[in-house]
């Protein structure tokens, strides 16, 4: 009981001259605040991006890419076999139409809003199926295309992103002017990225008549993936790879990976500085009060109080800097919506900054670590000095 | 069994600085008695504030051993002669070294937070001893808003609050004017003769010295009774 007295006094007494030491204080406080909001901007940055792709996939649908593809850039698949998945078992049906669509997936360049050059921007080719596979899709303005027609709809994010895509607009795709007609949301998927056509349409602008990029399925329950898996895979020279959408978008989104490894390796750099920050901070901090110190060791208060003590005070400026940190990266990124290159696909993604708890926890963990190191020494000093040296120090 | 409170025996404290070694205590015996009032003087360097730092359990002596109502101090751990030191001494410092940010309420009171006495027992002792010292009014007050007389009242109260038998007095009145220095003394003396506390005092002041029951003259780390 009474070590629990001790150290809270020596806290309540550190932390009660904070404010008279509010210069070394704030630089703990801001060297923290700074590596955590690289930190959390960074991992909500991937949190966002991760988030976007991985709410696409769904385990009961499918996706059809050539054998030895990884993306739908890279496939193509016969009309043909488009067919032959029609008729296989496993796929869900309505009125008796099986829910399988071929998509044509190709690249359009467009200018994005402020940049001076033109980026990549998904164009999907679909057919009227597509949007009974995916119900989540949406039209929020206008209208949706009439099939056999140079007209899109485009994706909520992409209209944020890119010039010129307001409805009524016509943009200039391979010699063609096509119009836009409408703007869909999808819960905030990648497909909200991209534009849509009709398939036969894009198929004749891109030259690719009689081939698509990959298959969509729906299927009649996620446990008759294997029904169609197998049928497929066993079917003669039919050489086509099947993947439950959410492995396949799972995998499309190592771009997220790269950032979450990329902000934590930026983040660590920079709180290696703040560690020091830290000790230095603390080191004056004790320097300063080694009389009080001195004073108290020779009262009867122990060493190991006097450690734990200090190492709250770190502790507790740690805990307002990651606070801070995590506060400035809140109110600056949160939601912002941004765009990048996806992975495999080489078109842009849109996407949204996510500030979630869990990124602020990492960010909080990483702001205790530094103020647990940066107090150690200085407060293992502290409690080791020798009582009638700190008491000389006047 | 010994009549003394304090029993010092051949001690000696010496220092390594640069390769050469710096004697500080040089082979020192002596005996204090229960309720007396020392006065230790000497020119600086002496050794004087060595031998109160190792009778109040401040530091150890290189050889020698420090006997104090029958405890060995050398002999005990850095934990244990914490505890010994909370309820066996109380310190009193040329500086006062109160603590800033703490009223005079709870600054006499951090050595009762060692103590398992519930906070209204502890305030109520915080109460008496500053009673005790003539600052019942000023509890509440922190050392910038009290005279250097009354911070040094405020720490003999401290240094009282957990009825310690041994008082240490490093310079006590070496930052105060004569009269408040005589009203301390008196004070000391007031402890002395009616609490029954044994007081060491280091002093360099003649007139100081004079308040204790005896003085001791240390020179080169050997002591000479006057």
């Amino acid at each position: 009981m009474s070590f629990f007295r001790q150290v809270l006094a020596v806290t309540m007494m550190n932390l009660k001259t904070i404010l008279e030491r509010s210069g070394s204080s704030i630089v703990i406080i801001v060297g923290i605040a700074g590596s955590v909001a690289v930190m959390v901007s960074l991992l909500a940055m991937a949190e966002g991006l991760n988030s976007t792709i991985a709410s696409t996939g769904q385990d009961d649908r499918v996706i059809i890419l050539r054998e030895g593809s990884n993306s739908e850039l890279s496939s193509g698949v016969g009309m043909q076999e488009i067919d032959i998945v029609l008729n296989s078992p496993g796929v869900e049906t309505i009125d008796g139409n099986a829910l399988v669509s071929g998509e044509l997936f190709v690249i359009v360049d467009l200018k994005k809003k402020g940049a001076e050059g033109t980026s990549n921007l998904p164009l999907r080719g679909v057919q009227p199926m597509s949007f009974k596979i995916r119900p989540e899709l949406e039209i929020i303005e206008g209208r949706n295309f009439r099939s056999g027609t140079g007209e899109v709809i485009v994706g909520k994010g992409a209209y944020d992103q890119y010039e010129g895509l307001e409805i009524g607009n016509k943009i200039k795709i391979r010699d063609n002017f096509w119009t836009v007609v409408g703007i869909f949301s999808s819960d905030g998927d990648v497909h909200e990225s991209e534009v849509w056509a009709d398939l036969s349409v894009t198929q004749s602008a891109f030259r690719r008549e009689g081939s698509a990029s990959s298959i969509s399925v729906k299927l009649e329950d996620k446990k008759t993936f294997d029904d169609l898996g197998g049928y497929i895979e066993t079917y003669p020279n039919l050489d086509l790879k099947v993947q439950r959408e959410s492995d396949f978008y799972e995998d499309q989104s190592s771009g997220a990976d790269l950032i979450k490894y990329f902000g934590l390796t930026i983040s660590i750099i920079m709180a290696i500085g703040a560690v020091f920050a830290a000790l230095n901070t603390m080191y004056s901090a004790v320097s300063t009060r080694l009389v009080e110190i001195g004073t108290l060791r020779a009262i009867g208060f122990n060493g190991s109080s006097v450690l734990l003590s200090l190492m709250l005070e770190s502790m507790i400026l740690a805990t307002i800097g990651g606070l801070l940190g995590a506060l400035i990266a809140f109110v600056l990124f949160n939601g912002m919506t941004v765009s990048t290159l996806a992975g495999g696909s080489f078109t842009q993604t849109a996407f949204a900054f996510a500030v979630t708890g869990e990124v602020v926890k990492q960010g909080m963990i990483l702001a205790l670590v530094v103020g647990f190191f940066g107090g150690l020494l200085p407060a293992f000093n502290a409690a080791r000095q020798d009582i009638t040296t700190a008491l000389r120090s006047v | 069994m010994s009549n003394n409170l304090i029993e010092v025996d051949a001690i000696n404290k010496t220092y390594e600085r640069g390769g050469e070694t710096l004697v500080v205590l040089d082979d020192l015996s002596l005996n204090v008695p229960e309720n007396d009032f020392l006065a230790l003087m000497g020119p600086s360097g002496s050794g004087k504030s060595t031998l109160l730092n190792l009778i109040g359990g401040l530091d150890s002596p290189t050889s020698g051993s420090v006997r104090i109502k029958g405890d060995r101090l050398e002999k005990m751990s850095a934990s244990a002669l914490s505890n010994w030191r909370a309820s066996n001494v109380g310190f009193i410092f040329q500086f006062y070294n109160l603590l800033p940010v703490l009223t005079a309420n709870k600054n006499v009171e951090l050595p009762l937070l060692l103590t398992n006495l519930s906070s209204s027992k502890r305030k109520e002792q915080v109460a008496t001893v500053l009673n005790l010292v003539g600052l019942d009014d000023r509890g509440g007050h922190k050392p910038n808003e009290l005279s250097g007389g009354q911070q040094q009242r405020v720490a003999i109260a401290r240094a009282l609050v957990s009825d310690p038998a041994i008082l240490v007095c490093d310079e006590p009145t070496g930052d105060l004017d004569r009269e408040t220095a005589t009203e301390i003394l008196e004070l000391l003396q007031i402890l002395n003769r009616d609490l029954g506390k044994t007081i060491l005092m280091v002093t360099h002041d003649p007139v100081a010295a004079d308040a204790a029951k005896r003085i001791l003259y240390l020179d080169k780390g050997k002591l000479t009774e006057s």
